[in-house]
């Protein structure tokens, strides 16, 4: 339901002009609510960024959800990552 | 729970029709499209929550609200919003009895300790512990500050936004608390705002 909640904010946002970004880890939610921009990850339900405590794989993953704020349209724009799989 | 464990995939053809289209989205998007099939589905839940989202309805945003980049990221003012239902040790905590979910908000400041948050997030739906060691996983304000110290984003906004994510009665939510979000951050000049799931 989360990911549900993330759209429908980001939705109210980007009607008033301010761009959003989010992280999903749950594709089919994300897919069916049509967020307006969300990096897909590949992490379970509860860890968006990665891993607790791991500064460097949450640093990339926020780089990489902030840069579809520069990919062009149309939405839904949605980016996916590799990156930390292995470390899991 | 590892990701992507989930093999076996029935879905009703709603579903089948929105994972078409998110195969042409990730074919036109995406480097690392085998890797994005690892992400956590809707099978990875506990059965109570696999059957209440079978029969759920999600709100589909059409057509989707779409602004363009104000300014270059170094330039920019940047605002999070988290559903980890954290707050300050001052604030009330949110109500996981109301029925449909609590759509409540709680603010937080951009100085806020992480360590001294509450969650009140509690669900069988999604492993806590890892968002209990360390708020960034879901909140990641730390992480921001970092950025804006080495030049990477412009600012990081005075104030931030918690909610509880789990809201499947959305009515109260998309009335009153994601206006009132988005109307504190047209306030506050935000340039972009980064919205964590949990």
């Amino acid at each position: 339901m989360c990911h549900q909640t993330v759209g429908l904010i980001a939705a109210e946002i980007e009607r008033r002009g301010v761009p959003t970004t989010s992280l999903s880890v749950c594709r089919e939610i994300t897919a069916a609510v049509k967020t307006p921009r969300a990096l897909l990850v590949p992490y379970p339900f509860g860890y968006p960024l990665g891993r607790p405590g791991d500064r460097e794989l949450q640093t990339s993953l926020l780089r990489s959800a902030l840069a579809l704020l520069y990919e062009a349209g149309p939405p839904p724009v949605l980016g996916a990552t590799s990156e930390g799989v292995k470390a899991l | 729970m590892p990701a992507g464990k989930s093999q076996k995939e029935r879905e009703t053809p709603k579903s089948s029709v929105e994972r078409r289209n998110f195969q042409q989205l990730m074919s036109r998007n995406s480097r690392c499209w085998a890797q994005a099939l690892r992400v956590a589905a809707i099978d990875d839940l506990p059965l109570r929550h696999r059957l209440f989202l079978k029969a759920y309805r999600f709100r589909t945003l059409t057509p989707v609200p779409f602004a363009p980049p104000r300014r270059p990221l170094p330039e920019s003012r940047v605002a999070l919003v988290t559903t980890g239902a954290v707050s300050l040790p001052e604030q009330p905590p949110f109500d996981e009895k109301v029925r449909g979910g609590d759509s409540s908000y709680r603010e937080i400041p951009a100085g806020a300790d992480l360590r001294t948050l509450a969650i009140h997030h509690r669900s069988d739906a999604f492993d806590p512990t890892g968002f209990e060691e360390d708020r960034n996983l879901g909140f990641p304000l730390d992480r921001l500050h970092e950025m804006e110290a080495r030049g990477e984003i412009g600012a990081v906004n005075r104030r931030h936004f918690s909610v509880m994510g789990s809201i499947t009665a959305t009515g109260r939510l998309v009335k009153d608390t994601a206006p009132a979000i988005a109307s504190a951050f047209e306030a506050d000049r935000v340039d972009a705002v980064l919205l964590v799931p949990l």
